[in-house]
């Protein structure tokens, strides 16, 4: 069934255009795997992607799976639309996870999480929502092992 | 070597902070720079260093129009609203080394207007369309498909953080959102004069995105700014009390290019910066009489105020309870009104306002006898750059 053509369109989420070392950890998100680069020569994990390991200066690295553990280091719930393919999620929230591995992410909230519930140091689990082969984006959910 | 104490603001000038302009900003910067030039008692030939804004304009175009036949220096500051303030570290090494003898430095934008008319791509990213931006990558592939596109919504990562770290109430990012609006009242020049706001309206905005409510944001503007830096010995014999360069620093944030992949992103650059700038003023920050400090948002005001050495972490909420950042308080806050009620210009505003100040010219905003005083900048995911100016003895 085809739309009318009238119909107003609604915008779209936005989504990554990566390139290079970004276009690899999306498409590792596209398989529904998360994964961060780690030095292979002093093992720290590191995000955002970089061609040199910054804390050693090695070329040497590979895409290691994260456990998707982490905690809440922060938030902010957006009330206002400044991007309209997010205007019918209003009010939303953007999250800010410490994951085990000791990088951070940004993932937004899963739907059944209300934001109201979010503290610091929550328990979380960032799971994928696989958009497509080339990217997932990264969505945080309530730890199923409340300590 | 130092660049403490060698050079000095002597020109200084501003247009009015409007919303919507029938001037382009080129012309509005030409005048503004023209205006700063001839406040100082000098003319163009004098002029021999140019630092212009980055995007907005080039320093060719500038010389060109102006008339800068002898340029021997120019460089371009790219740390965003932390421009401002930086220029004068520029300008002081510039001077000091004898690279060059007077400097202008010349800031303005269609903050309004240019947003308004469909640069929709660049709006509120708090830096000049234009040009390599360390911040782009990061904004495009790892927040904006969480929704976050703008400064109100990724500095707030750090606000939340902070304000549920420390305890802080509402009412402190709204004393500073006061205050900036209190003084607004006594400057012509203020886009919010003659609207007061009292902690009330504050409290009962709309939110933007938490913790941000609708007056803990800056006003989006059109105006321009200049000022021109000269030798301390020429400075002497100009028309104004020279404005003393007496300390200057910047800092970098680590990484510069993503808020989160810091250590502790917490820590801002200013922390780096303002030891260094008040070592080489030979100065506590105890020391100053007023405080114009860059406010893109009440809680970056909240947290440099800590970084500065003011107060120590955490504790920004007692320090502008009470009145401390009113005029007629401990340290004045942003005499002019602030980016959050005089208007948005890069924060080269503050450094007009502080000059002022120690010209003892500021009006019904003037710190009695103020003698000493501190600027910052603020800009992109966090740079910082700070300035203590002093009233020539």
């Amino acid at each position: 069934m085809s739309k009318r053509a009238d119909q107003p369109r609604v915008p779209d989420r936005p989504l990554p255009r990566p390139e290079g070392l970004d276009a690899e950890f999306y498409a590792w998100c596209g398989r529904g795997e998360l994964r961060f680069q780690r030095c292979g020569t002093c093992r720290a994990w590191r995000h955002l992607p970089r061609v040199l390991c910054p804390s050693c200066g090695s070329d040497q690295w590979t895409w290691e799976p994260s456990t998707g553990r982490g905690v809440v280091w922060s938030w902010t719930t957006t009330h206002q639309q400044f991007e309209s393919g997010m205007g019918s999620r209003l009010p939303y929230a953007s999250v800010v996870v410490e994951l085990e591995e000791g990088v951070r992410v940004v993932a937004l909230l899963a739907d059944d999480f209300a934001s109201t519930d979010l503290r610091l140091d929550l328990p979380v689990v960032v799971e994928i929502e696989v958009i497509s082969d080339e990217i997932g984006l990264l969505v945080c959910g309530p730890s199923r092992h409340h300590p | 070597m130092s660049i403490s104490g060698a050079s000095a603001v002597v020109g200084i000038a501003e247009t009015d902070y409007v919303r919507g302009s029938t001037v382009s900003n080129l012309e509005r910067m030409l005048r503004t720079a023209q205006h700063a030039v001839a406040d100082a008692g000098l003319t163009m030939s004098d002029v021999d260093g140019v630092i212009p804004p980055p995007g907005f304009v080039t320093v060719e175009e500038l010389a060109a129009n102006l008339g800068i036949e002898s340029l021997r220096y120019s460089s371009t500051i790219a740390m965003g609203g932390a421009s401002s303030t930086a220029t004068l570290q520029t300008a002081a090494m510039a001077i000091a080394t004898g690279v060059a003898h007077t400097v202008l430095c010349v800031v303005g934008w269609d903050g309004y207007s240019a947003m308004r008319s469909g640069a929709a791509a660049t709006r509120g990213t708090d830096r000049p369309p234009s040009g390599p931006n360390p911040m782009t990558r990061t904004l495009s592939q790892y927040y904006r498909p969480y929704g976050v596109r703008v400064p109100a919504q990724f500095y707030s990562w750090l606000f939340n953080r902070y304000k549920l770290l420390h305890g802080v109430p509402d009412e402190a990012a709204g004393a500073v959102a006061v205050a900036c609006r209190n003084h607004a009242q006594l400057n012509e020049r203020a886009l919010m004069r003659g609207r007061p706001l009292t902690l009330d309206d504050y409290l009962q905005a709309r939110w933007v995105a938490e913790p941000l409510r609708l007056f803990d944001c800056c006003l989006e503007t059109d105006a321009a700014c200049a000022i021109v830096l000269t030798s301390v010995e020429r400075a002497r014999d100009l028309r104004h009390a020279p404005a003393v360069v007496l300390g200057v620093a910047e800092a970098h944030p680590y990484p510069a290019d993503d808020l989160l992949s810091r250590r502790d992103p917490l820590r801002i650059a200013l922390s780096d910066a303002a030891p260094r700038a008040f070592a080489m003023a030979g100065i506590s920050p105890h020391e100053v009489d007023l405080l114009e400090i860059y406010d893109c948002f009440t809680y970056v005001v909240l947290l440099q105020l800590e970084a500065l050495g003011l107060c120590g972490p955490g504790e920004a909420a007692g320090f502008v309870a009470d009145g401390t950042i009113g005029l007629g308080g401990r340290y004045p806050l942003n005499t002019h009104g602030g980016l959050l009620s005089q208007g948005h210009m890069w924060g080269m505003n503050h450094v007009v306002e502080l000059v002022r100040q120690l010209r003892h010219d500021a009006g019904p905003a003037q710190v009695p006898n103020a003698e000493i005083g501190v600027v910052t900048g603020w800009g992109d995911f966090g740079d910082g750059s700070v300035a203590v100016l002093a009233r020539a003895r």
